[in-house]
């Protein structure tokens, strides 16, 4: 560089910290780290252990049930949920044909570690969006955790999960409830905060307690959005579903891995078209799930 | 149920975040437009002083930005006031706690909004038990009560029909029904009927007036319509840009406003209509000519009266068929006719 020899080298070479001190820190927080989840390390486990008995649970009523019940039950939730008959019967055609290509069990496996992780994002989620509609400080303290979930490669975070809990289901289960949660808070934030100033008003003029306003307004006008904020979660499951099995999740993930490692073209997009057909089946039921709930608001009067 | 009045006290209304350091500049007299652009304050309401009778209609009216709704936010308070007080049966309704207030609101008074504010999910009846249920009030009976409104107000059929499935006008009867339903002493109505067309503007008018003939609450109607204040208001007060104008009856503002700005308002009013007949009479001389009139007949239905019996006078009696004065068609017509101007009536 020309330049930099008329200049000091400090504005020339970016003074950066010397690679002993950042040696040093790095080791010490490695090793703060890793003396945490020693000293901690068995009380984690036991606090997760439930999360790890509900998805075994799951797994094997999914996957050891007759797949004729299991595709009946599927059916029937899908047209409960969406009262659609293209629906269920694109339901039952994309199941059958993932049967046929051998990729049930997998499926099952995968359908029952999303099934977990969106009720664990929904039940996280809602409460959390709750506290930040009520209050601008919390928002303003939650809000740039959720940029970071959400902008963080979620192969970095892999790396302290996988750090305390080891390789397994319910590291993989934490891993993508990290990465799916974040819709869920935002779009229930979004919902209470955008339900309407006079009906609100009119809830307080009547003299309802905080808790009423929730139930009774706030929640059933956020409704939809709320419902957008479910069908993202799933969305980012099924999405995640897949970088997880890098650590130990199985099902479709882990096909998906292997046929990348091994250059198994045929493989790979089948189980990839598999996991397109459950997310469509989840799309498309909750949508209409969704939709139906919000019956009321068709204008029949003109 | 006897109605009990709610008098507003020295209220003071200044938005912005440090409202009560200019309570006393405005009062020393610093006006609306200097506050705003001297301290970036917006002065909402000042010195408001309003007597409104138990059960009685006590008509707020005002052009917007006048405060009318900030006004009538502050007798249940869903705005809280900068100073002064708003009393109902001797308590500072601006000075009770949490639980208080929400037990004031709950049992005391009900609101009708412009918008109607109705819950779109709940269906006519589920809005309408609302504030029973608040009240933790069995289910079997706030359905009970709510129906007999509903088919008060007319919606019987429409139980279960959802908001968005109604006009407005029968949407604003659900507000009313839901607010009647409460069965609570205060009826604050914030510009209930503006947003509907004129002929169910009139028809919900009606059902008001009707209402309170029996019902005898303490009724708070926001507008900014005359005609609707001459027509529903007991007692009318008009403010302009957070201060009382004017209060008074219906006539009393119609025939001597308080200033030009009134004025303006009145001179397109059917003075016909708000006129009662033992205002312009003169005193009886003699017998009691031509059809008799009882007193509190407005000019219009006076000169209807008199012109279908043929005759060109007519005498008023009281509420005893006592005759108590005389008037003839002149002197109602020249009444009806809208005077010039106000400063033109000062000069003469």
């Amino acid at each position: 560089m020309a330049i930099c020899s008329f200049l000091p080298e400090l504005l020339c070479k970016f003074p950066a910290i010397d690679d002993g001190t950042i040696r040093m820190a790095r080791k010490s927080v490695d090793d703060g780290f890793k003396g945490f989840v020693r000293s901690y390390g068995d009380a984690i486990d036991a606090v997760v252990q439930p999360l790890q008995w509900f998805l075994n649970y799951l797994e094997r009523a999914f996957v050891s049930s007759p797949w004729v019940l299991v595709l009946i039950i599927m059916i029937a939730v899908v047209y409960l949920g969406s009262r659609h008959v293209k629906i269920t019967i694109g339901t039952a055609l994309s199941m059958l044909a993932i049967g046929l290509v051998g990729l049930w069990n997998d499926t099952m496996i995968t359908l029952a570690m999303v099934t977990v992780c969106t009720l664990i994002s929904v039940v996280i989620g809602i409460p959390i969006g709750i506290l930040m509609a009520r209050s601008d400080r919390v928002q303003a303290f939650v809000n740039p955790i959720l940029d970071v979930m959400q902008t963080m490669p979620s192969f970095v975070y892999l790396i302290p999960v996988v750090m305390i809990f080891g390789i397994g289901k319910v590291p993989g289960l934490i891993a993508v409830v990290i990465y799916a949660v974040p819709p869920m808070i935002r779009l229930t934030d979004l919902g209470i905060r955008l339900v309407d100033k006079e009906v609100l008003e009119a809830a307080d003029a009547f003299g309802s307690s905080a808790w009423q306003k929730l139930k009774n307004v706030q929640m059933p006008l956020a409704l939809p959005t709320i419902m957008a904020g479910i069908n993202q979660t799933i969305m980012m499951s099924l999405a995640m579903v897949v970088v997880a099995s890098m650590i130990g999740v199985g099902g479709l993930g882990k096909n998906v891995l292997q046929a990348i490692a091994n250059q198994f073209f045929t493989v790979g997009f089948l189980n990839g078209f598999a996991l397109v057909g459950i997310a469509i089946i989840f799309d498309r039921t909750s949508q209409a799930f969704g939709r139906r709930l919000q019956k009321h608001s068709e204008v029949i009067h003109g | 149920m006897a109605s009990h009045a709610i008098e507003v006290k020295n209220l003071y209304k200044i938005f912005g975040p440090r409202g009560e350091d200019f309570v006393d500049v405005v009062k020393k007299g610093m006006g609306k437009a200097e506050l705003n652009e001297k301290h970036g304050h917006v002065l909402g309401l000042q010195d408001i002083n309003i007597l409104m009778p138990g059960g009685c209609i006590t008509v707020v009216m005002g052009l917007s930005g006048s405060g009318k709704s900030t006004l009538i936010r502050h007798i249940n308070r869903l705005i809280d006031p900068t100073a002064g007080e708003v009393l109902y049966d001797g308590t500072d309704v601006c000075k009770m706690n949490e639980n208080d207030l929400r037990q004031f609101r709950r049992n005391k008074t009900a609101m009708v909004f412009q918008k109607f504010a109705l819950l779109p999910h709940r269906t006519v009846l589920e809005n309408t038990i609302y504030g029973l249920e608040i009240q933790g009030i069995e289910r079997r009976e706030s359905e009970k009560r709510a129906r007999g409104w509903i088919e008060r107000v007319g919606l019987k059929g429409f139980e279960n029909h959802y908001p968005n499935q109604l006009s407005g006008g029968m949407q604003q009867r659900v507000g009313l029904a839901r607010a009647l339903t409460n069965d609570a002493d205060i009826l604050l109505m914030d510009e209930a009927y503006s947003a509907l067309d004129p002929l169910i503007r009139m028809d919900m008018q009606t059902v008001l007036l009707d209402l309170q003939k029996e019902l005898k609450k303490t009724v708070v109607f926001i507008t900014h319509d005359l005609d609707e204040a001459l027509r529903l208001g007991d007692k009318i007060a008009i403010l302009r840009d957070g201060r009382v104008v004017q209060q008074g009856t219906g006539q009393q503002i119609v025939l001597s406003p308080a200033d030009d700005y009134i004025t303006a308002f009145v001179k397109e009013v059917n003075r016909g209509r708000v006129v009662h007949v033992e205002t312009i009479m003169r005193p009886l001389s003699g017998n009691p000519e031509g059809v008799s009139l009882p007193a509190g007949t407005v000019l219009e239905a006076a000169a209807r009266t008199m012109t279908g019996a043929h005759v060109a006078t007519a005498h008023v009696v009281d509420e005893n068929g006592r005759p108590i004065g005389a008037i003839d068609l002149q002197t109602i017509i020249a009444a009806m006719v809208t005077p010039t101007s106000h400063a033109d009536r000062q000069a003469a």
